[in-house]
């Protein structure tokens, strides 16, 4: 057979996607054919490196290039040049933000040195619309074993001893879940995927279902005989439509193989899957709301219990699992639970993948092993704040999470010491903060979404955000006093306490953990009207220094609203009553004489 | 299409696809692998860097020696061509020059297999190759 002695691996990941990959994997295919290159080189399209930001990506094998924002018109230069000559294009490798060096490979990316891909171990690497592929990296071995060597006792204890948790965001163990379905006693039982993915920013599931979908696929069969189920639901939000397709296709081909269907490799399990639809509201990542949906019923969340496990879908025992659990399936049987429960910490084993954005240099999909700490994760794998800024903080768990601060830069992430932090792990949002960002504006944009979210079926989370969304409100605009700070933590309290699901007992936390951590800056809000990130509107002013001022006119001739009078050469003055704070003199003013204060 | 009815089957298609994916693998930890630098700028092609190329790939795997055959660019030797670095997991590298098949064959032999350095090594400043 043919020998390659080069692979071009270009990402067709929804980021990457969006800015014309599949032209560029198209161009490249066509230019390699043209120049007879064929038997030589092959062309792949792959799932989501992780580095969307800097996307398109095309990664060249062997030697490890890897080259961001490509365009489709790049493709010329990368075969004349890489491919033929072995010279590499030096504009289109990654650029370390901080030394400005151009990196020659991946393996010299800080981006990837820490991480560890277990969850992704195939995401960037095959064509997930290629079985054959999957295949080849061990995939459906772990479902034969499990189908032929062992019984489903057997395999609940491999997943039991292996230590993995949820990773929707509770963290309940998965061995202990499937064995208290297998222990629930009914004629039909069904094992659900979560791939709803409300959290505002997250796309880790979004990823591994786009580049690597059997892997869900084997680990939901392995699941179905350890439970005893014969169908499979995934539950996935609508606008994931690539995620949908890759979906389909891998369906497809494994039913084609016999891997999906009636008496799997020959024996005489059945099982199949079927997708449902989300419409995408946050509520409806929560189990029994996403039951309910999955029903044609109101997308509304009930009392636990019972938990799906003993009572789901259509009132029959359901496991429930997120999309990364199951991915992490077949490579704990392959490799065995003292394998995985050897990477992570105390009580939580294997790795995190985590959604890195805001004000940092590497925004991305990352995987590390549990108990990495934030440090290494903002700094070394996210290669620092974003222009040199400060690093203020970093929101984890979403809506339900809380903020983390300097304080906490060397603890070890996993569940509990996030949850003793104030936080949560929720399912693996990381949003980084500077200097620049407002702690209480932030506390509010989340009020915000979840306000937005609630299903109104109880009044604490109905009721009680919209009115912890109007005090925070009220500090923004310079508004608030010492009692609603309070009122703040009364009220976060009583929400926690008494909403019914998960979404409002959950939502005041990033209320909380900001007062925790930024109390002064509450305070300033309240009594010096001040908000030292200049992100609170209301609460600055623009304002001219008389000594700066030259008397130019560059600001007032921008003023949107004319609020800002002087002679010309003479000092100019703003008239706050008129300003609406646009920024435009700020921008104008070549003297600097123009500050926010 | 056929079933896969059983684990031998899987490793079947498993084994089918190692001349597809094997580059993939061996690239994700090439610094534990022997690790192949031929140089393939204008001047290298023309004096036969290709066919020595093609030699390593072929050789090595029929040899069951676990290597990684890259190509770069100009090495600056352009009076030695075809010149081709080797990097043994763990060692600085090497860089042969006038390698033709039946170097190459020996240095596979000689080096790879025994770490005995075979004739014909350019003494090298590292830095200029790092591209
Ligand atoms: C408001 C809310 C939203 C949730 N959204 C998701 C989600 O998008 N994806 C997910 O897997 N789990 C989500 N969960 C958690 C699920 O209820 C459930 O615990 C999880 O799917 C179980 O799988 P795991 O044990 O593998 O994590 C959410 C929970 C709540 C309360
Ligand atoms: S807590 Fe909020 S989302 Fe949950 S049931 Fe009550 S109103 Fe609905
Ligand atoms: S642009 Fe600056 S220097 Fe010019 S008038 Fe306005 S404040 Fe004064
Ligand atoms: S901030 Fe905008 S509105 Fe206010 S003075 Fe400057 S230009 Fe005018
Ligand atoms: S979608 Fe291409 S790197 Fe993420
Ligand atoms: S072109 Fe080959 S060494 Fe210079």
């Amino acid at each position: 057979m043919a020998k390659f002695k080069m692979h071009l691996l270009v990402c067709s990941g929804t980021g990457c996607h969006a800015s014309e990959s599949e032209l560029l994997l198209q161009n490249l295919k066509t230019i390699i054919n043209d120049k007879g290159l064929d038997t030589e080189v092959q062309v792949i399209g792959t799932g989501c490196f992780g580095f969307c930001e800097k996307g398109p990506i095309v990664k060249v094998m062997p030697d490890n290039t890897f080259y961001t924002q490509v365009t489709p018109n790049d493709a010329r230069e990368i075969i004349e040049e890489h491919v033929i000559k072995g010279r590499k294009v030096n504009r289109l490798l990654y650029v370390n933000p901080e030394t400005q060096e151009h990196i020659s490979d991946s393996k010299h990316m800080g981006f990837y040195k820490k991480q560890l891909r277990i969850a992704l171990r195939n995401c960037g690497f095959i064509d997930p619309e290629n079985i054959d592929e999957y295949i080849a990296r061990d995939g459906y071995e772990a479902l034969a074993k499990c189908l032929t060597e062992m019984t489903p006792e057997q395999v609940i204890e491999i997943m039991k001893k292996s230590g993995l948790r949820g990773r929707g965001g509770g963290g309940f163990p998965a061995g202990l879940k499937w064995e208290i379905t297998s222990k629930s006693v009914s004629d039909e039982k069904y094992v659900v995927c979560n791939a709803d993915e409300g959290d505002p920013g997250a796309f880790m599931d979004r990823s591994i279902l786009e580049g690597d979908p059997h892997s869900v696929i084997e680990a939901m069969a392995i699941c179905g005989y350890c439970i005893g189920a014969t169908n499979g639901l995934v539950y996935i939000r609508a606008e994931y439509p690539l995620a949908i397709d890759r979906l389909k296709i891998a369906i497809d081909q494994a039913r084609e193989y016999g891997l999906l269907g009636k008496g799997l490799l020959g024996t005489g399990f059945d099982f199949d899957i079927e997708l449902r639809y989300g419409a995408g509201a946050f509520v409806c990542g929560e189990e029994t709301a996403l039951i309910h949906s999955m029903e044609g019923k109101r997308g509304e969340p009930t009392m636990k219990p019972p938990f799906p496990s003993v009572s789901g879908y259509y009132e029959k025992p359901t496991n429930v699992n997120n999309v990364e659990t199951f991915a992490n399936v077949p490579v704990i049987i392959n490799k065995g639970a003292e394998w995985f429960a050897s990477i992570g910490t105390e009580k939580s084993k294997g790795t995190k993948v985590f959604a890195l954005a805001g004000k940092i240099n590497n925004v991305g999909l990352i995987e590390v092993p549990m108990g990495t700490t934030l440090r290494e994760v903002i700094f070394e794998i996210g290669g620092g704040i974003k222009d040199g800024k400060k690093f203020k903080a970093v929101q984890t768990g979403g809506p339900s999470g809380g903020c983390l601060t300097e304080k906490h830069l060397d603890t070890p992430i996993d569940y509990d010491n996030l949850v003793a932090s104030g936080s949560m792990m929720g399912s693996g949002g990381m949003i980084v903060m500077d200097e620049d960002d407002c702690m209480v504006s932030m506390a509010k944009f989340y009020l915000e979404f979840t306000v937005e979210e609630s299903c109104g079926k109880c009044s604490p989370c109905r009721i009680g955000n919209k009115r912890l969304h109007e005090i925070l409100d009220k500090l923004t605009k310079g508004n608030g006093t010492l009692e609603d700070i309070d009122r703040l933590k009364n009220l976060s309290y009583v929400i926690k306490d008494t909403a019914l699901c998960g979404l409002g007992q959950t939502s005041p936390n990033p209320v909380l953990s900001t007062i925790d951590n930024f109390y002064d800056e509450y305070i300033e809000h309240v009594t010096d009207k001040k908000c030292r990130a200049g992100q609170c509107k209301a609460l600055m002013q623009y304002v001219i220094i008389a000594e700066n001022c030259v008397g130019c006119t560059a600001c007032a001739r921008n003023c949107p609203v004319n609020s800002i009078t002087g002679e010309r050469k003479g000092v100019h003055v703003i008239n706050q009553a008129v300003c609406i704070k646009c920024g435009a003199c700020l921008e104008k003013c070549k003297f600097n004489a123009v500050v926010i204060k | 299409m056929t079933q896969v009815k059983s684990l031998a089957d899987l490793r079947k298609i498993k084994d089918d696809l190692q001349g597809k994916m094997g580059l993939r693998e061996k690239s994700n930890s090439p610094e534990s692998l022997v690790q192949i630098r031929v140089a393939m700028a204008t001047c290298g092609i023309a004096s036969g860097a290709k066919q020595v190329m093609e030699f390593f790939m072929e050789e090595l795997d029929k040899r069951n020696i676990q290597a990684v055959v890259t190509q770069t660019g100009c090495m600056g030797y352009c009076f030695a061509e075809p010149t081709v670095e080797i990097t043994l997991p763990g060692q600085a590298p090497v860089v042969y020059g006038y390698v033709d098949t039946a170097k190459a064959d020996s240095i596979i032999e000689k080096y790879i297999k025994n770490g005995e350095l075979v004739e014909g090594i350019i003494p090298v400043n590292y830095e200029t190759i790092q591209k």
